[in-house]
């Protein structure tokens, strides 16, 4: 009647490639071609502008609340890097890096966020998901999604991310736990951004780690630093890899940080410090990745500066665009439509007596 | 009396009860140190600590599967849903078995725990921010659903709940937290059940509850100065149902119209019309009519958003048609 140890594959893995400071660990530098890395850099950049634009636009009123993604551009950008146009994108509500690089659009994105769902809808050729604002909801679909490309035998991969909150939602744990089972080739990013609004992820969890939860579905999980870009790459490229060669899904936590509001609604003062704030403002994913590339050669200050007001063009090309398409937008009378395929008899009915109701208030209206 | 606002009224009550009685406790998502998105539990942690006022993780079903638990041993839970759109999540727990606890254990199991929760349109929240849903919870037996309109009301129904052995779905409205209205200074309870006539009336009687209250009064005293007199009952209390003040008005005006910011297809207009008709058929001039939110889901867009939703013309329109 012994007391044995049961051996457990209980090791996890800190992943960081290109530290703080800028230094790089030659030996786990993973091979990127030069033209990828100088698409995401612009990437970065266009997405951390993108978002400062958006922030001045709410505060003007131009757009409605929105959660900003500054600090956790490198955690989107290192993992979404490793998709083909055919696997599958998920997001949560705070991946619009992720999103911009999948392919939609800047415009988009602010119709979206003005309160048109016009701008929720994707281009049929992308394979993305629109946001989830359930929290840890959408895990579940990419779960659906990976075990469908299985069983339409494609060599498809679904990713999806989700925050540190979303990992004590049931969606969560059930999601791994059946593509666990399933192995569908899904791969699970967190963006442990270290707060769920105002709760700290030490109060979201007793674990070390976020990634260890991977162990209890049987599937391997890794920590990585979520601002070292290269670290991500590397992680989702051996995720990446093993699902498409059927062997299953991974958890990879992403540690990260959320600089800004949780959304413009919300006032962090409240509850944390600034000096905190600080800490991981020297931690800045964009900074590192600029001196890498430039010890490399394959940037100056020059072009930095020049991607830079290239990046800002577009993102003025777009509120422009985005701003003269909304004024065509917001007529009543489209909340009738998408409740169904076809729709009802009733709601025809309810839809016809509104047209009557606003034609008569028109009408009242020009008398008057 | 005092002028309040109804999330202060709410907050009051939390404050008071929570002294009164050490078993009464809170919890939810972000309502410790953020003192609640709407701010109702403002201040609580700064009295009441971490062990009474519990910000709890990003799981719904758990803190609300656990409020079940600390009920049966009789403490007090009153948690909070933040979003009625996410109490979704908690259904089970709701509905097979904080609503039947007492029903399956043979009258033993009490489940004296208070649900909070906010719904409703008026922010620009989008379609899964924004629901009514109380008609689900309406539906289901062992559970009482509070609808409070103005401050002193969600005061005084929210210390009834409080005080109650049975779960109570208590729901507040995102367009009323910055209402105010006068709230006694004294301690007082409104017990569950009583509706309350907001403005008596001669002609037609117009049955509505939370944030609809305050159309449906705008709406009277426009039609006063034409020379419609309308009455006005507040329901506050959807479960149980104040059957005798509803009929007592029907029967009075012999007109009668429910209105309700929530989807017609199945809301609770289409029980209380036909409760009505089966009640008081004889003395009415006609059917009961309703006035409800369109069979769509909440728009996104503020414009389609307000289309949605009954307005006060529409209220004014179809007491009109009726006299
Ligand atoms: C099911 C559900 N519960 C609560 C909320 C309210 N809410 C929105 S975001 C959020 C915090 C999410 O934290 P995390 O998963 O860490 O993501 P982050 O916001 O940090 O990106 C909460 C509680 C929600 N949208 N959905
Ligand atoms: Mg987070």
């Amino acid at each position: 009647m012994p007391r044995n140890t049961i051996n457990i594959p209980d090791k996890i893995e800190y992943l960081s490639i290109l530290n703080e400071k800028g230094e790089l660990d030659a030996g786990l530098e993973p091979d990127i071609p030069e033209e990828l890395l100088l698409k995401l850099h612009r990437a970065l950049l266009l997405s951390r502008k993108f978002d400062e634009r958006l922030l001045n636009l709410q505060r003007q009123g131009r757009i409605g609340t929105f959660p900003p993604i500054n600090g956790q551009e490198a955690a989107q950008l290192g993992a979404v890097a490793l998709l083909r146009p055919s696997d599958w994108m998920v997001p949560a509500f705070r991946e619009t890096a992720a999103e911009i690089w999948r392919g939609r659009s800047l415009e988009s994105v602010i119709i979206y966020n003005n309160g048109y769902s016009e701008g929720a809808e994707i281009p049929q050729d992308l394979n993305n998901l629109p946001i989830s604002v359930p929290v840890g909801s959408q895990i579940l679909h990419a779960v659906g999604l990976g075990w469908a490309a299985k069983y339409r035998q494609t060599d498809d991969v679904a990713m999806t991310f989700f925050g540190d909150g979303a990992t004590s939602e049931g969606d969560f744990h059930e999601g791994l736990n059946f593509a666990g089972v399933f192995q569908a080739p899904v791969i699970f990013v967190c963006q442990n951004n270290h707060w769920a609004i105002s709760l700290p992820v030490a109060k979201q969890t007793r674990s070390k780690t976020l990634a260890q939860k991977a162990l209890a579905y049987g599937m391997p999980g890794i920590q990585v630093d979520g601002n070292d870009i290269l670290a991500v790459y590397a992680a989702a490229k051996e995720a990446v890899d093993r699902a498409r060669a059927d062997q299953g899904p991974t958890l990879i936590e992403c540690v990260t940080y959320r600089m800004a509001v949780h959304t413009t609604a919300d006032d962090p003062k409240r509850y944390r410090t600034e000096k905190e704030v600080d800490k991981w403002r020297k931690r800045d994913p964009i900074v590192r990745f600029q001196k890498y590339l430039v010890d490399k050669g394959l940037l100056s200050e020059d072009k930095i500066a020049g991607i830079e007001s290239e990046v800002l063009e577009v993102i003025q090309a777009a509120v422009d665009g985005a701003e003269e398409k909304m004024k065509a937008l917001g007529d009543p009378i489209d909340m009738f439509e998408h409740a169904y395929a076809e729709m009802p008899a009733y709601l025809k009915e309810q839809k016809e007596a509104f047209v009557t109701e606003v034609a008569e208030m028109t009408e009242e209206g020009d008398h008057g | 009396m005092a002028e309040m606002m109804y999330r202060d009224a709410l907050n009051r009550a939390l404050f008071e009860e929570m002294r009164r009685d050490p078993f009464v406790f809170v919890m939810g998502e972000n309502i410790g140190w953020r003192g609640g998105s709407y701010k109702v539990t403002e201040g609580l942690m700064d009295e009441f600590g971490s062990e009474r006022v519990i910000d709890t993780p990003i799981a719904e079903a758990s803190f609300t599967g656990a409020a079940v638990g600390a009920a049966l041993v009789g403490t007090r839970p009153v948690v909070e849903l933040l979003f009625i759109d996410f109490i979704l999540l908690t259904m089970d727990q709701i509905v097979n078995q904080a609503a039947k606890y007492k029903f399956m254990s043979g009258g033993q199991g009490h489940v004296p725990m208070v649900l909070r929760t906010q719904g409703g349109m008026g922010n620009g929240l989008a379609a899964q921010h924004s629901q009514s849903l109380e008609a689900l919870f309406y539906h289901i037996p062992g559970l009482k659903v509070v609808m409070p309109s103005v401050p002193c009301d969600a005061y005084g129904l929210l210390v009834a709940s409080i005080r109650d052995d049975e779960p109570v779905i208590f729901i507040e409205h995102k367009l009323l937290y910055m209402t105010k209205g006068e709230v006694p200074e004294e301690k007082y309870v409104i017990p569950l059940g009583e509706a309350h006539i907001k403005k008596t009336g001669e002609d037609v009687t117009l049955l509505t509850y939370s944030h609809m209250t305050l159309k449906c009064l705008e709406a009277a005293e426009l039609l006063e100065r034409e020379g419609i007199s309308v009455e006005v009952v507040d329901l506050r209390t959807l479960k149980p149902l104040d059957t005798k003040t509803i009929l007592a008005s029907a029967r009075k005006t012999g007109r009668v119209i429910v209105v309700h910011e929530a989807c017609r297809r199945g809301g609770i207009g289409g029980d209380i019309a036909a409760m009505i008709m089966e009640e008081a058929y004889d003395d009415l001039d006609g059917p009961v009519a309703r006035i409800c939110g369109k069979d769509t889901s909440i728009p996104y867009n503020l414009n389609l958003e307000n289309a949605c939703v009954p307005t006060v013309e529409e209220i004014i329109e179809g007491v009109v048609k009726m006299v």
